[in-house]
């Protein structure tokens, strides 16, 4: 069914697909499997962190300390496993619990203070890069044969390419966001708040319960992110992951997602943080553009969208005036 | 004689012995509300029964709103006790009081735009299988409430490509959905049309049916008296009675809402007489705009005041909008002296000597952090352009200039106007149109909310401008104000010009009795 709801979403999957024809078009070794899994792979935090940052969008908020929590979670879990000799395990579940907790600390303030949530979250941003110095000021290799075996498990594919476990996380993390969002009450009233939220409180959403539980969701999403970085790149940086906040609210607003919130779908989110990543990848099969050229490119799609999204908000007022 | 009168007594004590016998639905009584000092409600009681409409009438700051707020539970209450079904209640916010079974429905649909009728109808009371959203159930239950209201429309489309009217159904549906025994509808019509207000009261009608008790609010008198059986009148946040739809003429309930009866109001003289000769000045010919105001004509004279009477709703404000241009008319011409401004810009309105203090005078009328100086120039700005500044001296000398005329009472023109008392601030909006030398001045409600004293200079003021010539359309609820001033009276009722009073048929019984009429 097309309608203006799902517009967006819709020109998100023909961007994508038209990106990936053109790939395997013009070079032989984008039609290999291979290119998808390490798509996957690469991305795979990114989107994690975008799948989060897609509940906080649609509520019409945000969320700026994703990056620095991506850093302070990795060097966390790094202390945990090599200063303490604590198993990995603990150390993840230790590690999604303070993300959770800190999450919903910064909901607690956005909810019962009114404050807005681009200052709360800045303040995080700059608190979880600050902790994250706090406990390491260099990078650290996370060596434990624990973490080494979660990094080669590998389902191959037909052709070159294989689900890695980091791709495999994201997407189980991908199916539970979309689950969250469509199929549950706390889905339907983040829906509702970005909507209306005056009416929303009218209509019996609970607002302030539903504020708290948007940005501890974001506070797990981007620790489960901070935790697949570490495994990612076996180590941990205080440094790492810097600007990933705006990366992710760029894959959230390519992926149809309205920046005042109330329409949006978090499977959107994964083709936008995808289509960043196949950007870079066509970039580097052409071998003589400079990376930055990336940037480039996600800045005009970005501007595409918003000019698509209000273009569609006027249209529908037009017609509905009519 | 005074027997009849115990008998008749005695009749009513029967009556209403008969009535509490039935429990019935909702009961108030002797509830209070106060802001900061101002009485909004004060020991009002009444009962609602089974399948009873309730109109729910009264001018503006009577309470209304107030009451349902405090019935849905949005204010807490000072005092007094709600019974539904013959128990207690006190709801904490508008969910409970969904939840204990009173729904509301508002003037502005209280839904969430973005989201499809499916969603909104089931949002918080999502069936689940599974511990998920079963939208397979949803999807029924959706069509089910729709069916109840008596709408066939695509539950999984988004809201907002839907009518208002539709919305108001819907939002309706939702309201029933929850086992209402009690539906409050405040103001739903105001935005609807014919049809659609038949729709809504078939609705209405098929709910009393089934036992419903329904408080109904609305400015349109016509529709109290085709779906209501009894009206109760709030006045100043006291109740003033509750009487059978069936037994109160008009011109009684239009005493009752404003607080004067037609017997009371011996006329008084006033001149109503215009000294020079007639130069037209403002011309709205057949101006109308759809659901915003019936088409009318209007003209106005260099040096005449044309007031324009009404009850709250009635359009007075939408008139004044539609002469300055505000809100753009869908049909007619507007002209001034000899420019026409039907399809001009605001800046050329007031270029050809257009001005406008409107009714909410924080809203729309003054910039509270900007000084007096400033507030008062920016009409006069305005209409030079932004390119073209007014230096300070000249500034001054205008501002200054204004502050004696108009006795306005600043320590210094650099006082930022938010500090000033409400009639100070009127004066300044006054002032600001002054200075641009406009030839027509447009007033909605000049003197709302402003003391005694500032009262009778504004309206001083008002003559004054008329004797040197400028004409003036003056929008007000205060009969009385009207009638000293005014040369010629529109009387507004449901959005169209009912009549047109002049000379000496101005009157304050005169204008009650077209309102009822």
């Amino acid at each position: 069914m097309i309608n203006e709801r799902n517009l967006p979403i819709l020109a998100t999957l023909l961007v994508f697909i038209m990106l990936y024809g053109f790939g395997m078009y013009q070079y032989q070794g984008f039609r290999d499997t291979l290119v998808f899994s390490n798509l996957l792979t690469d991305n795979a935090f990114l989107i994690i962190t975008a799948i989060g940052m897609t509940f906080v969008i649609l509520s019409g908020g945000i969320d700026l300390s994703v990056g620095s929590m991506i850093a302070f979670i990795g060097v966390l879990m790094a202390y945990l496993i090599t200063n303490t000799g604590m198993h990995p395990l603990f150390a993840i579940g230790i590690a999604l619990v303070v993300g959770v907790a800190f999450g919903a600390i910064m909901g607690v303030i956005i909810a019962f203070f009114e404050i807005q949530a681009f200052i709360v979250t800045l303040a995080g941003m700059f608190l979880f890069r600050g902790l994250a110095y706090l406990i390491n000021l260099d990078a650290v290799p996370i060596d434990h044969p624990f973490i080494a075996g979660l990094y080669d498990i590998y389902v191959p594919l037909p052709g070159r390419g294989g689900l890695t476990f980091i791709a495999m996380a994201m997407l189980v993390l991908l199916a539970l966001g979309i689950l969250i969002a469509r199929r549950t009450r706390f889905g339907m009233s983040v829906y509702a708040l970005g909507g209306d939220s005056h009416s929303a409180a009218l209509l019996g959403v609970p607002v302030k319960k539903t504020i708290i539980k948007i940005y501890a969701l974001s506070g797990f999403y981007s620790a489960m992110s901070g935790v697949i970085f570490a495994i990612y790149t076996s180590s941990a940086y205080p440094l790492a992951a810097v600007g990933v906040e705006l990366d992710a609210i760029a894959a959230v607003v390519i992926g149809g997602t309205l920046l005042t919130g109330g329409v949006g779908y978090v499977f959107g989110t994964f083709l936008g943080g995808m289509i960043q990543g196949i950007i870079q990848t066509l970039i580097t099969f052409d071998g003589s553009l400079n990376s930055w050229w990336t940037k480039l490119a996600v800045g005009g799609l970005l501007l595409f969208f918003i000019l698509l999204q209000k273009g569609i908000v006027v249209w529908v007022r037009k017609r509905s005036a009519a | 004689m005074s027997q009849l009168v115990n008998e008749t007594l005695m009749v009513k004590e029967t009556v209403e012995a008969a009535q509490s016998a039935v429990r019935p639905l909702l009961e108030i009584k002797y509830l209070s509300k106060s802001f900061t000092g101002v009485q909004a409600l004060n020991d009002v009681s009444l009962q609602i029964q089974q399948g009873e409409i309730r109109a729910l009438l009264g001018e503006n700051g009577a309470g209304k709103s107030t009451l349902i707020k405090v019935l849905t539970g949005v204010y807490p209450r000072d005092g007094g006790e709600i019974l539904l079904d013959g128990s207690l209640i006190s709801a904490s916010d508008s969910g409970h009081a969904q939840r204990l079974g009173i729904s509301t429905v508002y003037q502005e649909v209280n839904l969430i735009p973005t989201m499809s009728v499916m969603e909104n109808l089931t949002l918080q009371h999502q069936e689940k299988t599974f511990g998920l959203i079963s939208w397979k159930k949803a999807e029924v239950r959706a069509r089910e409430l729709l069916a109840q209201v008596g709408l066939d429309i695509d539950p999984l489309r988004q809201l907002d490509t839907y009518s208002i009217a539709i919305q108001q159904l819907v939002a309706i549906a939702r309201a029933l959905s929850t086992q209402a025994k009690m539906l409050i509808l405040d103001e739903p019509t105001a935005s609807l049309d014919s049809d659609e207000i038949k729709q809504l009261f078939d609705l209405m009608a098929r709910l009393k049916s089934e036992g419903l008790g329904i408080i109904f609010v609305t400015h349109f008198l016509d529709q109290v008296y085709s779906i209501t059986d009894s009206i109760t009148v709030l006045r100043n946040g006291e109740c003033i009675g509750t009487f059978k739809t069936a037994e109160l003429s008009r011109s009684d309930l239009v005493s009752h809402m404003v607080g004067k009866s037609l017997e009371d109001l011996a006329p008084t003289a006033h001149d109503h007489s215009i000294k020079r000769e007639r130069t037209e000045l403002l011309q709205l010919n057949n101006v109308g705009k759809q659901r915003y105001l019936q088409p009318l004509n209007l003209s106005i004279a260099a040096g005449e005041i044309v007031g324009v009477a009404g009850l709250l709703g009635s359009g007075r404000t939408e008139l004044c909008e539609l002469a300055y241009g505000s809100v753009k008319p869908d049909q007619g011409d507007v002209t001034l002296g000899k420019h026409s401004l039907t399809k001009s810009s605001l800046r050329h309105a007031i270029q050809v000597g257009m001005g406008y203090c409107p009714e909410d005078r924080k809203q729309d009328g003054i910039v509270a952090e900007l000084s007096v100086r400033e507030n008062m120039i920016l009409a006069l700005q305005a209409s030079k352009g932004w390119w073209s500044p007014i230096s300070m001296a000249e500034q001054q000398k205008l501002v200054e200039e204004m502050i004696q005329r108009l006795a306005i009472k600043t320590p210094d023109m650099d006082k930022p106007i938010g500090e000033l008392s409400g009639g100070n601030q009127q004066k300044v909006i006054l002032a600001r149109w002054l200075i641009t030398h406009p030839a027509l001045l447009i007033l909605d409600e000049p003197t709302r909310g402003i003391d005694i004293g500032a009262h009778h200079e504004i309206i001083q003021i008002i003559k004054e401008l008329c004797e040197q010539g400028m004409g003036l359309l003056v929008a007000s609820s205060e009969l009385e104000e009207l009638v000293m001033f005014a040369h010629r009276v529109v009387v507004m009722k449901d959005h169209h010009k009912v009549s047109e009073l002049h000379g000496d048929e101005v009157s304050e019984q005169a204008i009650l009795r077209t309102i009822a009429s």
